[in-house]
């Protein structure tokens, strides 16, 4: 029964669905918008702001259970007496629903009335203001002026919730969709209402606060300004900041996001929809993982030996001291990071194969896992460094061998692409035996204290890529804001380092001035290139191409 | 094109010249149009828009909770808000919560067109009759917070909205 669908009819328009589809949902398909507060779809159903009530209409049944006809032949309807609500009624076959007739547009404006009596006009102040639904259904259902002369109702403002909400309760409409996500999905049943009538209250429990990893979502499907995150309050107004679809580099299950940005500064992340990873919810951690991107300490230079160089010198200078230790037999190393992206990864493993070293891996990093969305691989990409061939597997069982190839002086040069070897058994006293270090990263570590050479490198937001996460889904990062300074993407880096190693004027270990040097073109000069050639080397990701990837990401083989 | 043929009279110049002066003579009886700008002011009408600063209220609060309304809508972007939390200590109308920690006016880009002043739903922000600012730098021309509330002043606020809310 569950492939058979029901046809009907909204607002005159054939829609098709699947029985116990609810009528928002259909409307939805058809195009059309029922205005409504407290339905969420992926919340159980409240019903109870009424702004979706819409006349429902069934066929008039005969005594044989057939619809009755009339003179043109068309089926007879019975319309209900009153107005059903939308988001608790399901669709059944020959249903036909009326959004906008003037008897429902005058019960929603009766809605919007009375929740606008005791609203206060805090939308100067007001961090929802832009993106607030009862602002914007005042737009289309309220009224200019105010027929409500009394006082208005006044309730608690500025409670804490926890040190990561804030709730005004004057702006609360009283959905009871944080009511119910806190109860369903974050599992700690501490919110509900106090009083009644329009005395009620959102309170939380006595001695109890939101605790779970998950208290943010409740800030994104307040439909109003009642509850606020404290993290974002009064830093922005939303309509100024630009939205760029992104992904969560916090864990491996990758949470499809949104970066909210303005010029340059990134304000706050919030989840977007994707049924098959998150559906439309993120994790505090994730959310609140992106203040690194403004970090005033960010790389911005390239140093050579602790003194800032141009790229083109940087690159030279890595290229001849790689050949050059390539020459007198030395070995080289390398750690990438599964945070980087796998066209990143798949560019190291390839300076790796042109270097003819297999000493590569990754660094694991777990976490405790929860039952939701929190993967306890902490690694964005874990799976797309293995399909590089940068980390082994089990991820870093060759870090071991690496950290004794530079204590027997085997190995003589070590490239670091955004990792700390240092909490990985390559300590400082090993890294100081090194010939060559080279680090890419965005911030200062030990790392980039020990170095020889740093490259400046750009975050997940500067940057496009993709990650692979832990189901094998492969998701796509785009640049919302630009990389401080002279820092520069990874694959950007990568790719002329992949170029300067096997040009022939940096290949015979002379050391030549860095402007003797001619720049060869690079062999990926954009990131569709890189892809690619991935695509042809790797069997999982036959026929894909960074287009297909798209913003809901695609499953790849196994 | 051919020159226009020009008579004698033409080639002597003389009525030409002569002609000039009785139009300048005809203006010495006249009232005079022009001002001795700078020493003399011109006088400005009623509704004359000058540059925008931002006024404190009777009780001495910045009336601006930074609700970025004229940062949105200044057509040349000559202002930059810089949002933040009111002081909760602070006794009179706390409930604002909201007042800018920074409020930039770049007078080099102002254009005066009063977007700012008719967008403020706090009545917070007033285009004045000055008009001629100048200084030695650019960044002087930057008008910060501090400055713009100085020469604000104080706006009489008959209804104060926020204290019974």
């Amino acid at each position: 029964m569950s492939e058979s669908t029901v046809n009907l009819t909204i607002d005159g328009r054939a829609v098709r669905a699947v029985p116990g589809t609810n009528l928002i949902e259909a409307a939805r398909l058809a195009g059309i918008e029922i205005p409504h507060f407290c339905y969420h779809p992926q919340l159980p159903i409240a019903g109870n702001c009424r702004m979706c009530l819409v006349e429902v209409g069934l066929p008039k049944l005969g005594a044989d259970r057939k619809p009755e006809l009339d003179s043109q032949g068309q089926p007879l309807i019975n319309f209900a007496p009153k107005l059903t609500i939308a988001c608790n009624a399901t669709v059944s076959a020959g249903m036909v629903v009326l959004t906008r007739t003037p008897k429902v547009i005058k019960a929603r404006r009766g809605v919007m009335e009375f929740l606008l009596i005791n609203h206060p006009l805090d939308c100067p102040i007001c961090d929802q203001a832009g993106e607030c639904r009862l602002q914007e259904l005042a737009v289309d259902y309220g009224q200019g002026c105010s027929r409500f002369v009394e006082e208005k109702e006044h309730k608690p403002k500025r409670t804490p919730l926890g040190p990561k909400i804030m709730l005004d309760d004057e702006r609360c409409i009283l959905c009871s969709r944080c009511i119910r996500f806190m109860r369903e999905v974050a599992g700690q049943d501490c919110l509900g209402f106090t009083h009644r009538g329009s005395r009620s209250t959102l309170i939380c429990y006595p001695g109890q606060e939101p605790a779970t990893n998950y208290d943010l979502n409740i800030v994104d499907i307040c439909p109003v300004g009642a509850l606020t995150s404290t993290d974002f309050r009064f830093r922005q107004r939303v309509w100024f900041l630009k939205e760029t679809p992104s992904i969560c580099p916090h864990c491996a299950t990758g949470c499809n996001t949104v970066v909210w940005s303005r010029e340059g500064v990134v304000y706050r992340q919030t989840p977007r929809d994707n049924p098959a990873v998150n559906q439309c919810w993120m994790c505090d951690l994730g959310r609140l993982n992106y203040k690194f991107i403004n970090d005033p300490n960010r790389l911005t230079t390239p140093l050579i030996g602790g003194q800032p160089a141009n790229w083109l010198a940087a690159i030279a200078h890595v290229a001849q001291r790689l050949n050059a230790i390539r020459a007198t037999g030395g070995q080289i190393a390398g750690v990438g990071a599964a945070r980087a992206t796998t066209e990143e990864l798949f560019l190291f493993g390839k300076l790796f194969q042109g270097l003819e070293s297999k000493l590569l891996d990754s660094v694991p990093r777990s976490g405790a896992s929860d039952k939701l969305l929190l993967n306890s691989d902490r690694n964005p990409n874990m799976r797309g460094a293995q399909l590089a061939g940068v980390a082994a597997n089990p991820p870093g069982h060759r870090l071991a061998a690496i950290a004794d190839g530079i204590a027997s002086g085997a190995i003589k040069a070590l490239l670091v692409l955004g990792e700390d070897v240092t909490s990985a058994g390559i300590g400082p006293d090993l890294l100081a035996k090194l010939e060559l270090l080279v680090t890419i990263d965005i911030l200062p570590s030990a790392m980039t204290q020990a170095a020889h050479v740093v490259l400046p490198g750009a975050s997940f937001a500067e940057k496009g890529g993709t990650f692979i996460n832990a189901k094998g889904r492969m998701q796509q990062l785009n640049p919302a804001v630009a990389s401080p300074g002279q820092a520069r993407p990874e694959w950007q880096i990568l790719s002329e380092l992949l170029a300067a190693v096997s040009s022939r004027a940096l290949r015979d270990g002379q050391p030549r001035a860095a402007n003797a040097w001619k720049k060869p073109a690079p062999d990926f000069p954009n990131l569709g290139k890189v892809f690619a050639a991935m695509a042809a080397e790797a069997p999982a990701l036959a026929d894909l191409t960074l287009e297909s990837v798209g913003a809901q990401g695609v499953q790849i083989k196994e | 094109m051919l020159r226009p043929k020009l008579t004698f009279l033409d080639r002597l110049y003389l009525p030409q010249i002569l002609a000039g002066m009785w139009t300048t003579l005809k203006h010495i009886p006249r009232r005079r149009f022009t001002r001795q700008y700078p020493e003399e002011k011109f006088k400005l009408l009623g509704k004359y828009r000058g540059a925008p600063v931002l006024v404190r209220n009777q009780a001495g609060q910045v009336k601006c909770v930074s609700c970025q309304l004229c940062e949105f809508v200044c057509p040349p972007k000559a202002i930059r808000l810089f949002p933040g939390q009111r002081d909760q200590a602070a006794p009179v109308e706390a409930k604002i919560e909201k007042e800018p920690q920074d409020f930039v006016i770049d007078m080099t880009r102002c254009i005066y067109c009063g977007m700012c002043e008719e967008v403020c739903p706090e009545q917070a922000i007033f285009l004045k009759k000055d008009f001629a600012i100048a200084g030695y730098k650019r960044t002087e021309l930057q008008f910060h917070k501090d400055k713009l509330l100085e020469l604000g002043g104080v706006h009489e606020d008959p209804i104060c909205k926020w204290k019974n809310k």
